[in-house]
Parts: structure tokens; C-alpha cells; sequence
């Protein structure tokens, strides 16, 4: 269906190519799982299947690639819409109408598909998605997983061979992820249409892959099935690195294929847990530390919507809590609120004896540092260095220091690097530096996971323990669960304004199914959360 | 066999763009021909409640708000520039302001001196007359949705389309980012001073507002807007032609029917002219483009009504600006209350028709709170 001969791709201002002489074939009706890390080229390679690279971005493209026989050099992304539905990263930049119902007719408006054609289309493409209920309904009203299905079923009307998809669930909760990979398992399986995806968060689609195309960021890519090629691949899900610490062969893929190899493993590790007790493995030991931030009843509205709804939390120095809960429960609003800066309605919020929303801004960053869901709207200057010594300018501190904490967190960000041009990684650990310049006791991260690698994620845990064991209290609103497992000592879940569910972090996640870890799902009922903790306990035998 | 009847109740639905358009101009055209404040206040007025009874529940019905404060704005500004610049001067001097001495070569130009209420007046009724337009053309885009009246522009036009379509889509998103990146700065302490406003904030945002219509017009393309059939580049080139052409046309038709002391000639004969030109670039285009609506937008007799109602408003003022124009232009001089022309207060009225002869629009659009679909997010 899809096929790339010896394609080389660069853009127009690249050293180096993004892609070099990379072949592969994408059978139809295939689910293919695109991976690699950030900046490895995985959106480029998905742009080249319908001609938007380099049509629309520029750059040069040698070598051939063709879609059931179409070639991309004659044909432009526009004449491709009859065979190729794209879906982007971020689903609402891509809506042109206003309602869902107009939005799945548009493709087939421009295609100039019958009317009578068409209506029967759209209800059906209601149907296949589940969305028959929000056909009248403005776009902007919808939820996170509601629009990435909207836009899903806005190119599926014009009946797509394939559809590519960059990232459909990297912005969503657990639960509607799974309605979205539901929607498209749905597709592959009842309609036969070939669907090539990108994605960060491995563990959500890996299990449905037909096959998977690595690429490794040295340009090349290699396409084979899911268990050979995640057998050595650098990145992948807790599942592949718990099966192979087990030794397991073929890797299991799904929680349910590890569970039905797992009883030894299992067996093994409560033989362990009866020899040293069966306490949880705990991240921290700091327990009883003095108390950050305390606030009490805090209350933020918007109108007639209650955001937060008389929340509570108490951030102690040294621990790491994790914020969950859906797209739309308040977790922003929480955050914004505690850090001053957002509206708050009523309720107290105490960091040592202040308020931080009574003190002027620069005042109240020096107590609560928050790294917001777009940590580029904090930057506006051409340089990072200029960002540097604005921050150091804007916090009074010593010329260097956040140049300094720049370094400790990423080493190698060049001075005269645009804040651009960085990767998402580098551009949060820029931002997460300028706030540590204020040295805040409190550090609040909004979906700081959003577009990071495995090994990004990586990093960003140590940093934040790093943080967190120099005395910083640490919130983090994040839909990954897997980051939360290894990252977080609390877990807080919020619902509608409210916090449903507050404890350690093992506790709250493993008794629920949304949110439990895989390892965990896998290993239950023994309580083990990440890789580390059972390669820790494997060892101590 | 039964006959078809009339169903006794009025559907919802949307009008059809166009007849609000009509409607709103034709309001405007009146607006354009006096500046009797009662007349104006009158048509500020009728098309308000017009707007509060048959607006939807969409992001774009809700920015009437926003012209009525732009109008007031307007009408500020143009006394402002008149109580400072001088002008119009008359025996009754409201208060003197120290007059600024220029050299006697810029003759004729004036700063500060004796304010009259003459002239104050006449920037009011002038300043007032504008923001009524302004409100007219306002009431327009709030009714229809910008983007139904985009489908209706023929598809020969459909790379300006395109401009128009990322234009329309991305300047609601600039204001939220506006107060996003505001909101984060802060985050950094806020030390920036004034000038640095314009770094600090507009930069980000235009930088975002650009990857956005660079998102928005590639999502349009892959998605086959102006998916073609191979066309030569002389027809290309004739429809190009006749479109400007046609629409150079109608500019100048309107500006000639809006402005009373435009010669004659280019009023009616341009905008027929000009009709005639777009509508062959259509006919000559329309074969390029192949497209299909989804819903087509039926034009029945509530949009003739409305479309008429304001054609009518706008007939019966340029007539009566024809015969007598003592009643639409008050006088100043010497400073008198205006009266009421019977007869184009009257005719206002027509324009008040929509408000009940338009079919009211879907209750399921007008009642959605945000709260509601939060609530049932997956």
C-alpha cells in the first residue's frame, strides 16, 4: 500500500538528512507503530506518506515514495485526500468548520462528493466513533479525546485507504486514549483501512501493532514485527523492558500475554516479599518532613463552572506528588490557583506564613515556581543565553545561575541555540531552569510528560528527584501513568473540581484500573510498580 | 390526495448568510444617509433587538457587545479629535482651550482655541453615523456565521479562500493566546516595563498565531481544499480577471449608493456592472473547482422577507435623501433639536421585521452550557 525506495529526506536548512536512503513496505489493511526518539524524524516520515513533507514544509526529497500506486512527486497533498487522512498532533489546529457535523462533511464537500452520498456517510461515521451525540456541538466544547475522534472521523468520511496519525493520544487521560484506540483498532479490523501511527507512549498501542518502524535518529528506519524489533530497540514500554529482565521469549506485548507467562516471576517475588516483609517498595524515605505549602478550601470558578471545588493539599519539602485526573477535572486551575497567579474564589493558600496571591508576581515566583502546560510562552528572546541572563536579571540572582541550573539539568544546550529550535525536553528543562533561578521552595509542573521520550522521561524523573532531594516540594499534573509509577511518592486524582482518591502513590495507583502502572497490572497482586522496583528485589535474592 | 401543507409550526434553522448580509447592509445604507440621532439611535435599536432575538448560542454570536463598545469608541474619538483640532465654529463657545501657536504656513490648521457646541454636535452625529454602520456590519457577522457566507463564495476564489478561512479561524485563537502568554508572563515576575510589552507578549503570540495558520492551511490541503481538475492557465487567468474586475465593480457601486455626493452614475450602474462581471467569472471558474455542499443553504421566503425588510429601509431613505433631505440632516446652524421624520422612522420599522419573520435558531444550539460538556468528557 504504502511504499518508500530509497528515500533520503533534508530540510532545506539541515546539515544533515532526516531520513537516508530508508526503504519499506506498509502492507495494507497493516497497523503500523512508528517509534523512535524525539527529533529521530517520526512526524517527517509520516508527513512524506501524503506529500505535506515537502510539500508544505520544504526541503529535498530524493528517492521514491507512492501510496497504492500514486506518486507524491505528481501528486499534491490535496489530490492525496482521497487516499490518505492525516490526522496532526493537535487535532483542533486542524478543525476548519465550527461544528462536528459540518467538520466530517468538509473533505467530501471539497472531494465533490453527492449530498445524498455524503449524509449517509457522516451518520455512519457518527456511529463508527461513537460521537452521534456531539454532532451539533461547537468544537471548541469538546473534550480532549472527543476531538481527537472528531478529527479522526473528518478524514475518514472521504473514505481513506490509509490514515496517519501523529500522536492521536499523547494529550489525553487513560481513559480516553482508550477510546481512541478502540475507534482505530475498530478501523483496521471491521474496515480494512491500512493506519500508520506515531507514538511517544508505546505501551497504549504497541499490542495492536501488526508491525513497527523503528527509528533509531541516525537516519534510518527499520520495519519488522513488534516483538523482534522492540527485542533491541533503545525505547520502549515497561512491559518489554520487564520481559526482558525476565528473560521472556517471544516478549509479550500485552499486559495479557506477560500475566500468562508471569507466574514464575511472580512466584519468585513473593517468595522475596515473605523473606523481607511485604512492604511496598517506597521511593522516599523522608517521611514527616516540615509542610511547604498549605492550602485549604481553595475554590476557583470561571463564570458559572466551578473549576476546583474547595481542594485541600498539603506539599511537604522533599516529596514528589503526582496530580491525575481527566482532561477538564481542574488540575490547571489547581496549580495556576496555588501558584497565585490564577483566579482563586475563596480558600487559603500558605507558603511559610505568606500568601502568594497577595505578593506581587516577582515575589510570588520566588515561593511557588510553575512550569505551565506551554512552557513557551515563557520564552521570547533569541538566544538561550539571553533567556538565561533575563532570568537571572529578573530574579536577582548571581550572573550564571540559571545558566548553571540550566546545565545541571541538560549539559549540552548551546548559548546562541534559539529556544525554538530546542527539543520539547530541552525547552521545559530551559524553562524549568529560569524558575529555579527565583529559588522557589515549591515547584508545580503542568504536563511536563507532553511530548518526551521515554528517555526524556527518564531524565526528567531524576531531575525531579534531584530537585525534591535538595528540599523542594514538587507537584506534577500528568495523564502518564507509567512517569507517575516511577516518579511520584503521592498520588492526588482529581474528578470535577474535587480530589477523589489522595495517598501513596502504591496504594492509589495499583488499586485502580485506569491508572495502575503496567508492571503492576502484570505482577498484581504483588505490589511492584516500575521495572526498577523488581530488578531491585531480583537482585537483593 | 392530500395536499402538501405548510407545517404549522417554524423549524429551526439557520437563515441563509446572505440575507442577513442583505438585511444588515440595507440597514447600514439607511444609516449612511442621515444624521438625525434619533434616526440613527433608532436604527441602533431595531438592529439590537433584532440580534437578541435571533442570534445563536456560537463563538461568533457573541461579540455584539464588542461593536457597541467599538461604536461608542468611535464616536469618542472623533469628538476628541474635534474639541482639540477646532473646525466647525459657531456662536455658541462651549469653553476655550489654550490655543497652540503654528507658523502661519500650515494656514487654515488650528490647535486648542474656542470650542463650540456647533461643531462638538456635528462630530457627534458624524462619529454616530459611523458607529451605526459600524453596529449594522457588526449585527451582520453575528447573525451569520462568517464561515456559512465563506461557502457561499464561489469556489473560483478558493486560494483567497484559503487566506480567508486561516484568518477567520485564527484571530479568535490570537486573543486566547493573548491571555494565555499575558498569564504566563507573570510567572517570569512581570519586571518587564511598557515598551517591553510589545516583545514580551505580542512576539509569542504572533509566533504562535503563525504556526497555527501554517497548521490550519496544511490540515485544509490534505483534506483536498482545492482539490482540482487540470485546468489551463488562460481560463485561470480570465477568471482572475473578471473576478477583480466584478468585485472592483461592486466596491465602487456601494460606495457610490453609501455616500449620497457621489455622482449618480456610480451607484446602481456600477453595482449592476459589477454583479454581471463576478457572475461570468463564476460560470467561467466554477467548471475549475468541483465541489459539493453537505447542507445546502435553501433560500425560501422567510430570507426573502428579511432580505427586503432591509432593502426597503434603505430604499425609502435614499428616496426620501433624494426629495427632501431637511429631516435626515439636522440643522446646526442655527442649533436646533432634530425632529422626527415621520416617514423614515416609519421605514425603520420595517427593519425590525426579522426579529420575529426569521426562523428562530435551534434550541439545541442555545442551550449548552460549557459545564454540560465538561461533564461528559470521555
Amino acid at each position: 500500500m504504502i511504499r518508500f525506495d530509497h528515500v533520503t529526506f533534508a530540510y532545506a536548512d539541515a546539515a544533515e538528512p532526516t531520513l537516508r536512503d530508508v526503504n519499506l513496505t506498509v502492507d495494507a489493511g497493516e497497523l503500523c507503530l512508528v517509534i523512535g526518539p524525539t527529533g529521530a524524524g517520526k512526524s517527517t516520515l509520516l508527513g512524506l506518506v501524503n506529500g505535506l513533507v515537502p510539500h508544505f514544509t520544504g526541503g529535498h526529497v530524493s528517492g521514491a515514495i507512492s501510496v497504492d500506486g500514486r506518486d507524491t512527486r505528481d501528486h499534491k497533498p490535496r489530490d492525496m485526500a482521497d487516499l490518505v487522512g492525516v490526522v496532526g498532533q493537535d487535532p483542533l489546529a486542524g478543525f476548519v468548520t465550527d461544528t462536528v457535523e459540518e467538520e466530517l462533511a468538509y473533505a467530501m464537500e471539497q472531494l465533490a462528493i453527492e449530498p445524498s452520498v455524503m449524509r449517509k456517510r457522516v451518520e455512519e461515521t457518527l456511529d463508527l466513533l461513537g460521537i452521534a451525540d456531539l454532532r451539533n456541538r461547537p468544537m471548541r466544547t469538546l473534550s480532549g479525546g472527543q476531538q481527537q475522534r472528531v478529527a479522526i472521523g473528518s478524514v475518514l468520511t472521504a473514505h481513506p485507504r490509509v490514515l496517519v496519525l501523529d500522536e492521536p493520544t499523547s494529550a489525553l487521560d487513560p481513559t480516553a486514549a482508550e477510546d481512541v484506540l478502540a475507534a482505530i483498532t475498530r478501523l483496521v479490523h471491521d474496515l480494512g483501512v491500512t493506519v500508520v501511527v506515531a507514538e511517544h507512549r508505546m505501551e497504549r498501542v504497541v499490542q495492536y501493532a501488526d508491525r513497527v518502524i523503528e527509528l533509531p535518529g541516525d537516519g534510518t528506519a527499520r520495519i519488522g514485527a513488534p516483538a523482534s524489533v522492540l527485542a533491541t530497540s533503545t525505547i520502549a514500554p515497561p512491559i518489554v523492558h520487564l520481559g526482558r529482565l525476565a528473560g521472556w521469549d517471544p516478549l509479550p506485548l500485552s499486559v495479557r500475554d506477560a500475566r500468562r507467562v508471569a507466574d514464575p516471576l511472580r512466584q519468585r517475588l513473593s517468595v522475596h516479599a515473605q523473606r523481607h516483609g511485604m512492604s511496598p517498595p517506597m521511593h522516599s524515605s523522608v517521611t514527616g518532613a516540615a509542610v511547604a505549602l498549605a492550602a485549604d478550601g481553595v475554590v476557583v470558578t470561571y463564570g458559572d463552572t466551578v473549576a476546583v471545588r474547595e481542594v485541600g493539599v498539603e506539599l511537604r519539602a522533599g516529596r514528589v506528588v503526582a496530580l491525575m485526573g481527566r482532561n477538564g477535572s481542574g488540575k490547571s486551575s489547581l496549580l495556576w490557583a496555588l501558584q497565585g497567579s490564577g483566579p482563586r474564589a475563596a480558600g487559603r493558600v500558605r507558603v511559610g506564613d505568606r500568601d502568594p496571591h497577595e505578593l506581587p508576581a516577582a515575589q510570588a515566583r520566588a515561593l511557588v515556581g510553575l512550569v505551565p502546560q506551554t512552557p513557551a510562552d515563557l520564552l521570547y528572546l533569541e538566544t538561550v543565553a539571553a533567556e538565561c541572563a533575563q532570568a537571572d536579571h529578573e530574579s536577582d540572582a548571581v550572573t550564571g545561575t540559571c545558566r548553571k541550573l540550566l546545565d545541571r539539568l541538560v549539559p549540552d544546550v548551546a548559548a546562541e541555540q534559539h529556544p525554538r529550535d530546542l527539543s520539547e525536553g530541552q525547552r521545559l528543562a530551559l524553562v524549568l531552569a529560569i524558575q529555579l533561578t527565583a529559588s522557589p521552595q515549591v515547584v508545580l509542573l503542568d504536563e511536563p510528560t507532553r511530548g518526551l521520550d521515554y528517555l526524556a522521561k527518564d531524565r526528567l524523573r531524576e531531575i525531579l528527584r534531584e530537585l525534591a532531594n535538595e528540599g523542594h516540594a514538587i507537584v506534577v499534573a500528568t495523564h502518564d501513568v507509567e512517569f507517575v509509577a516511577a516518579a511520584a511518592d503521592e498520588v492526588i486524582v482529581m474528578a470535577q473540581g474535587e480530589v477523589v482518591a489522595a495517598g501513596a502513590t502504591a496504594e492509589v495507583v495499583s488499586s485502580s484500573p485506569a491508572f495502575a502502572p503496567q508492571v503492576s497490572k502484570v505482577l498484581s497482586p504483588a505490589m511492584y510498580l516500575t521495572v526498577a522496583d523488581v530488578a531491585a528485589a531480583l537482585e537483593d535474592e | 390526495m392530500q395536499a402538501r401543507r405548510q407545517p404549522s409550526i417554524r423549524l429551526a434553522r439557520p437563515l441563509h448568510p446572505g440575507a442577513w448580509w442583505l438585511w444588515a447592509l440595507g440597514m447600514a445604507t439607511a444609516a449612511s444617509r442621515t444624521t438625525n440621532p434619533l434616526l440613527l439611535v433608532l436604527v441602533v435599536v431595531v438592529v439590537a433587538q433584532v440580534v437578541a432575538a435571533r442570534r445563536g448560542d456560537a463563538p461568533w454570536a457573541r461579540g455584539f457587545k464588542t461593536y457597541l463598545v467599538l461604536g461608542l469608541v468611535v464616536i469618542g474619538i472623533r469628538v476628541a479629535f474635534r474639541v482639540v483640532l477646532g473646525g466647525r465654529t459657531g456662536a455658541h463657545v462651549l469653553f476655550t482651550l489654550p490655543q497652540l501657536p503654528l507658523p502661519s504656513a500650515v494656514h487654515g490648521i488650528r490647535i486648542g482655541g474656542p470650542v463650540a457646541a456647533e461643531g462638538v454636535l456635528d462630530a457627534v452625529y458624524d462619529g454616530l453615523r459611523l458607529a451605526t454602520l459600524l453596529i449594522c456590519v457588526g449585527a451582520a457577522n453575528v447573525l451569520a456565521d462568517p464561515k456559512r457566507l465563506l461557502k457561499a463564495v464561489p469556489a473560483a476564489l478558493h486560494e483567497a479562500g484559503v487566506a480567508v478561512t486561516v484568518a477567520l479561524t485564527v484571530a479568535p485563537q490570537l486573543v486566547e493566546s493573548a491571555v494565555r502568554v499575558r498569564r504566563a508572563r507573570r510567572l517570569r515576575g512581570d519586571t518587564s516595563r511598557r515598551f517591553a510589552l510589545v516583545r514580551t507578549v505580542l512576539l509569542p503570540v504572533l509566533v504562535d498565531a503563525l504556526d497555527r495558520s501554517l497548521l490550519l492551511a496544511a490540515a485544509m490541503d490534505a483534506r483536498g481544499y482545492g482539490h482540482t481538475n487540470a485546468v489551463e492557465a488562460r481560463r485561470r487567468a480570465a477568471t482572475a480577471a473578471l473576478m477583480l474586475g466584478g468585485l472592483g465593480g461592486i466596491c465602487c457601486g456601494v460606495y457610490g449608493l453609501l455616500d449620497g455626493t457621489a455622482p449618480r452614475a456610480l451607484g446602481v450602474p456600477m453595482l449592476v456592472i459589477g454583479a454581471a462581471l463576478a457572475w461570468t467569472g463564476i460560470v467561467v471558474g466554477g467548471a475549475r473547482v468541483r465541489r459539493t455542499r453537505y447542507r445546502r443553504e435553501p433560500w425560501r421566503a422567510p430570507e426573502w422577507t428579511v432580505a427586503l425588510a432591509g432593502v426597503a429601509v434603505a430604499g425609502v431613505f435614499v428616496a426620501t435623501s433624494s426629495v427632501d433631505a431637511s429631516g435626515l440632516i439636522p440643522s446646526l446652524q442655527p442649533l436646533q433639536w432634530p425632529a422626527l421624520p415621520l416617514l423614515p422612522a416609519i421605514a425603520i420599522g420595517f427593519g425590525l421585521l426579522p426579529a420575529w419573520l426569521a426562523p428562530p435558531t435551534r434550541a439545541a444550539d442555545r442551550v449548552r452550557p460549557r459545564a454540560a460538556a465538561t461533564a461528559s468528557a470521555t
